[in-house]
């Protein structure tokens, strides 16, 4: 237990401090941005998109490897990510406009940029170029080595999201809630629903290192879903998605780093599901305990009453 | 006195559609339909389902695209006469069980004014809370909508198109599934907005209410089968060529 109170309290180290504290950061902003990606029906979307990430992650690992530079640098492993996922949109999105229901084309754009990310990363591991490329990190979250350069372009990339979800935040409502209504008003929603997915694939990318590419859809929108049971206001389920995926980010990066063999994307991930099923219990009204006293409740009244 | 020099607008006309055409892949929805709405008006759009009516208005609106033809409010083209119009979509259309109260669905009303960031003034707030008391529902400004019933619902949609202020006001379907308590009180509100010199257009299903409370129709069968004041135009040959003659068939000859 010592260990993870340590982490929890930033007393393990230097470098499990950051990655506990990135953690938080990465739970806020993927909290607050994911309410909106949930309530716009984007929650799929953005799972696509996340996938989508792998072959552009090795292609940009072989990219750099070739030119002779680190294959691991993170930065170039990033705007790899970026354009896969937003080439995977682009064809998402191509899909759909040829009359494929949906869910159909975002499982076949899901599973085929993965078939193809898992494919490249194989081909790299083949290659053995020199060292292990230890990419593998990227499919669910890990803490080792995180730099402080890479905490501080969480803590950056958290922030400048954040900022635009507040610039953004009415017509990112009036879009989830009646889209024909806001284009009325002048709102572009179409470019509206474009900045979303975008916010959305930088909490991905900021999120890949920590969670993973295969979970990262949970942090997005668990804390909302929880959320969701406490408020019945936009700001109010953000501001506490928020609340609820920095604290998942904060407790699971400590369990990750108390039990070693525990990648961190899992234990976020699964700390976030907690918090949802706890509200689901407690939550005022919405509640499953607070349905079962109010129920009783009506039943005395009728009782009393005849 | 001069003669105008603009030929067109003619002046006095809310909107007019000219040819709109608008199809549903291959199948043309709407077809060659021209109309004329005059400011002050109150038209109903009457013809069975799949007739086009919902969109019809909606390629007035810019919302799905056209094929052929224009539509016009007040004299310009409909994308730069926005702001004059409010438009009231079907109940349905939207998720009900999003987290907002009746307040804060009546404020997106007020985005024109707003816009990204600017404050919502005290006098805004009461345009808003002011348009939800035109319509009987100041006592639930702070309801969940999720919570409201059907004919609530309907009421607080119309209550954002108030909040906007426009001239003219677009319903699709306003009465479905709403009690006869609601259909009275949005009615009313229809009634002051046409004394206001504003100008209604609603799609309309009850054929038992439209001469109580529209001057005007339009019947629509894909085609625009007739159009003019609902005294001269709502007989019965019109009504059963928009039908297809379905309505006769169903009652005992």
């Amino acid at each position: 237990m010592t260990p993870f109170l340590d982490a929890l309290t930033f007393q393990a180290g230097y470098n499990a401090a950051l990655v506990s504290l990135g953690a938080a950061l990465l739970g806020f902003a993927a909290g607050c941005t994911g309410a909106f990606t949930t309530l716009r029906r984007r929650a799929l979307v953005s799972d696509a998109m996340a996938h989508a990430t792998l072959p552009g992650i090795g292609l940009a690992f072989l990219a750099m490897a070739v030119l002779g530079g680190d294959g691991r640098a993170l930065a170039g492993l990033l705007a790899g990510a970026a354009l896969s996922a937003l080439a995977g949109l682009v064809w998402l999105q191509h899909l759909t406009r040829t009359r494929l229901p949906e869910d159909a084309a975002i499982a076949a754009t899901l599973s085929t940029a993965y078939g193809l990310g898992i494919l490249i990363l194989t081909v790299i591991q083949n290659l053995a170029l020199g060292r292990p490329a230890g990419l593998e990190g990227f499919l669910l979250g890990s803490t080792a080595g995180m730099l402080r350069s890479e905490a501080i372009l969480i803590a950056a990339g958290g922030a400048v999201t954040l900022s635009l979800l507040f610039l953004l935040r009415r017509p990112l409502v009036m879009t989830a809630f009646d889209p024909a209504h806001a284009r009325l008003m002048g709102v572009n929603t179409r470019a509206v629903d474009m900045a979303l997915l975008l916010l959305t694939l930088a909490c991905v990318l900021t999120g890949l290192r920590v969670v993973g590419l295969i979970l990262i859809v949970a942090l997005l929108i668990t804390p909302a879903l929880a959320a969701r049971l406490w408020s019945d206001r936009m700001g109010g389920v953000a501001l506490l998605a928020g609340a609820i995926g920095a604290a998942s980010g904060h407790l699971g990066a400590a369990l990750s780093l108390a039990l070693p063999d525990l990648p961190t994307g899992p234990a976020i991930v699964l700390t976030a599901f907690a918090a949802f099923a706890i509200s689901a219990l407690v939550a005022p009204d919405k509640g499953v305990i607070a349905q079962i006293l109010a129920r009783a409740r009506l039943r005395r009244t009728l009782r009393g009453s005849r | 006195m001069t003669a105008d020099p603009t030929p067109l607008p003619r002046p006095g006309t809310a909107l007019a559609l000219t040819g709109l055409t608008v199809s549903y892949g291959a199948a043309l929805a709407v077809e060659d339909v021209t109309a004329r709405f005059p400011a002050g008006s109150m038209t109903a759009i009457i013809g069975p389902n799949g007739a086009g009516k919902s969109t019809l208005l909606k390629a007035a609106l810019g919302l799905i695209p056209k094929v052929q033809g224009e539509a016009r409010a007040f004299g310009q083209p409909v994308a730069q006469a926005m702001a004059r119009i409010a438009y009231v979509p079907q109940r349905a259309a939207v998720d009900w069980d999003f987290p907002a109260r009746v307040i804060d669905v009546v404020q997106m009303g007020l985005y024109r004014q707003t816009g990204l960031l600017g404050r919502l003034t005290p006098a805004l707030r009461d345009r808003a809370m002011d348009s939800l008391a035109r319509l009987g529902m100041a006592d639930l400004a702070t309801r969940q909508i999720g919570a409201l019933s059907g004919g609530q619902q309907q009421r607080a949609f119309l209550a954002r198109a108030l909040a906007q202020q426009a001239d003219l006001v677009i319903l699709d379907e306003p009465f479905a599934g709403v009690d006869a308590a609601t259909e009275a009180a949005i009615i009313a509100v229809l009634h002051g907005l046409r004394s206001e010199g504003r100008t209604i257009v609603a799609v309309h299903h009850d054929l038992s209410t439209v001469t109580a409370y529209f001057d005007r129709v339009l019947l629509l069968n894909r085609r625009s089968v007739a159009e003019g004041p609902t005294g001269t135009t709502f007989r019965r040959d019109s009504v059963a060529r928009a039908y297809g003659n379905q309505l006769l068939a169903a009652i005992p000859a």
